[in-house]
């Protein structure tokens, strides 16, 4: 079991056919994803040979999920496109949809994740993340396969390269799975999502939740961890040091006044009872601790 | 993008939003000059992005057209907060009879836009929601539905406002909106929404927030960027394409990843405790780190006086560390001569072998290796160490 992706994900790449789009199907094949093909609008008909796999590219979403069976897809359009791209996939009704996209215009993520939850068919991973794996299952994005391999730990973070450090710090211990949410200011899959389908997942044992400055998802997660969770949570939030009105990178990584403060995330999450490290390697060690129990 | 007031008040009267007459002015002589074309009185009012400017002595009536040059020699140049001010805006002024509250504001937490509205304005809206929230409309607005006249009414009437003037207002909510969705903004707000004495509802002051990523349908936002009191650095780093934020600190960062940079300031603010140093920037460059990127995040780094070393933090996911430590010794070569201050490097992941063999073998004076993080980051502060 994983959450979310398993070995029974079957994949289109939305942008397929652009140079990301490409790079990155190569690398999800490697990983072992079954991707069935792709979609790019103008494009159908033709056919791409990547990793030894000759690949179907559609018109729409539409037409992939009749052919392909297709139950998932990555999104690799460029911003000004991508909220077509989203509401083609939702009127397919496919059941997930990870936005790997960086830069899409908020007002756009507003309306395609209004119009995903008024359908109701079809969970949104990102804006802006790297996506998810399920080490030796299924890739959906960008995160390297090779840092490390299956194991009980599940994942969540806001941020890419902190999941890859995370990754790579318990790598002797592997992951059920591993999900980079986005650090937009609005995102579909957040961290209570996956907190209740990692408390859910028999095959994960703890989990480690990754936050960072910006809004008050952090705090949220932590009065879920206190009604739900009964798994061990360790956390980490980046940001202590970032001043008040300046975007540190993420567009959605910003304090506001007084809200969206890292010591603000760190005291919530402390409140019910999870132990917060204050380096990643820190709370590398914290899970290692209960692991080791 | 925070706008300024004036530049608000000009959007919102591009959108059909009533505003009182309001002109910018950079010196004294353009202050009288425009109070003059305005006629009567006119407050002058210090343009800065900080609030608490009134307070600060940073608005002022002025009777005549002289009296506005006078203010505005006086607010010129002012510190207000740690800003200073390069102009200021002329606005006619206007016998308040009531002071009232509206916005349109980006609800991350809702996932949707939100609108405020109170019959109490005129202060912070944070206090209204504490003392008397009875008097605060708070609604949710779907973006793929908007704000309806019916809804606008039902808005203005939980917002309290008195029967004479619900209508104006009613009709100024739906041209903000129409303002927002159409400038892509995650904030407008005005405050205070007033009545004047002859019964009219105008926007006296206003703030507006803009969304960066939806820059590429707006070529006339670039006109609102505010050139004069960016960072000299910040805008050099801008024009390069970097993600760049300025701090206060001397050991200078550069890392991959939003999250992973943030993450390494505070780890480097936790070792420099120690040392009284701190960092001295926010340096993203990005996946790809070629040897240009890198090349230029280094030249606006060791171009920082402030900066006494630099901390190098990369993990290879995608990139492997081997281009990366290429890109480091390339960009060492570029600089060449410019290249003055000690550098820490840590790389980890993808590659990460050869990556260090790579440095190893170029052994640069001033580049040192360090395995982890915690590590190079507590070498780094010590390096930036008086």
């Amino acid at each position: 079991m994983a959450i979310f992706i398993n070995e029974n994900t079957k994949l289109i790449v939305q942008g397929m056919t652009g140079s990301e789009g490409t790079k990155h199907t190569r690398r999800m094949i490697a990983s072992g994803t079954n991707v069935v093909g792709g979609v790019t609008p103008g494009k159908g008909g033709q056919s791409v040979e990547i990793e030894g796999k000759s690949l179907p590219v559609f018109n729409t979403v539409a037409e992939a999920v009749a052919a392909t069976g297709a139950n998932a897809s990555v999104v690799f359009v460029p911003p000004k496109f991508a909220k077509a791209a989203v509401i083609d996939a939702i009127d397919a009704e496919l059941p997930l949809v990870v936005v790997i996209t960086e830069g899409i215009p908020v007002h756009d993520a507003a309306a395609f994740y209004a119009y995903a939850t008024s359908k109701g068919k079809t969970q949104l991973v990102g804006p802006n993340c790297p996506g998810l794996i399920s080490p030796g299952k299924s890739n959906l994005g960008i995160i390297p396969a090779d840092i490390t391999g299956p194991g009980r730990i599940g994942l969540v973070s806001k941020s890419g390269t902190l999941t890859y450090q995370m990754m790579y710090e318990l790598r002797d211990f592997g992951f059920s799975t591993a999900v980079g949410i986005g650090g937009d200011p609005i995102i579909g899959t957040t961290h209570i999502d996956c907190l209740r389908a990692f408390q859910d997942d028999p095959d994960t044992d703890a989990i480690v939740m990754i936050g960072e400055i910006g809004g008050d998802a952090e705090e949220r997660a932590a009065a879920f961890i206190n009604e739900y969770v009964t798994k061990p949570v360790v956390g980490y939030v980046a940001g202590f040091t970032a001043p008040e009105g300046k975007t540190m990178g993420h567009a959605g990584a910003i304090v506001s006044g007084s809200s969206g403060t890292a010591i603000a995330k760190k005291e919530a999450l402390e409140a019910v009872g999870v132990k917060v490290g204050k380096t990643p390697s820190e709370t590398a060690a914290l899970m290692r601790a209960i692991l080791a129990k | 993008m925070d706008l300024f007031e004036y530049q608000a008040r000009d959007l919102f009267e591009s959108h059909g939003v009533p505003v009182l007459g309001g002109a910018v002015a950079f010196t004294p002589e353009e202050a009288e000059k425009a109070a003059a074309s305005m006629g009567g009185r006119v407050v002058v009012k210090a343009q800065v992005k900080v609030g608490g400017r009134g307070k600060a002595g940073g608005v002022k009536l002025a009777e005549s057209p002289l009296d506005a040059r006078e203010k505005a020699a006086a607010i010129l140049g002012m510190d207000i907060k740690g800003h200073t001010v390069h102009k200021v805006m002329i606005a006619q002024a206007a016998p308040i009879e009531s002071e009232y509250y509206l916005a349109i504001l980006l609800d991350r937490a809702n996932r949707n836009f939100l609108v405020m509205a109170s019959v109490a304005g005129g202060m912070e809206i944070e206090e209204v929601a504490h003392t008397s929230p009875e008097k605060l409309a708070r609604v949710g607005i779907d973006p793929n539905v908007g704000i309806s006249p019916a809804l606008a009414k039902e808005i203005i009437a939980k917002g309290q406002f008195p029967a004479d003037v619900a209508d104006q207002v009613e009709a100024v909510l739906l041209k903000l909106w129409a303002a927002f969705v159409a400038e892509d903004a995650t904030l407008m707000e005005i405050n205070p929404l007033v009545k004047t004495s002859d019964g009219k509802i105008v926007a006296l002051d206003g703030k507006v927030t803009l969304d960066d990523s939806a820059d590429f349908r707006h070529p006339g936002h670039e006109a609102l960027i505010d050139h004069e009191s960016a960072n000299p650095l910040e805008a050099a780093a801008k024009e390069k394409g970097l993600n760049y934020v300025k701090l206060d600190g001397e050991v200078g960062i550069i890392g991959n990843g939003a999250g992973l940079v943030m993450s390494t300031l505070d780890v480097v603010a936790y070792a420099g405790e120690k040392y009284g140093v701190k960092p001295a920037n926010f340096l993203d460059i990005g996946g790809g780190a070629s040897s240009e990127v890198m090349a230029n995040g280094l030249g606006i780094i060791l171009g920082d006086p402030d900066v006494r070393s630099v901390f190098v933090n990369v993990f290879g996911g995608i990139t492997a560390c081997d281009a990366v430590a290429n890109g480091i010794v390339a960009a060492l070569a570029i600089l060449g001569d410019k290249a003055t201050k000690p550098i820490v490097v840590r790389l980890d992941g993808n590659n990460v072998l050869e990556g260090r063999r790579i440095l190893n073998e170029a052994a640069h004076p001033l580049v040192t290796q360090l395995d982890t993080m915690d590590g190079a980051a507590a070498r780094a502060a010590e390096l930036a160490a008086k």
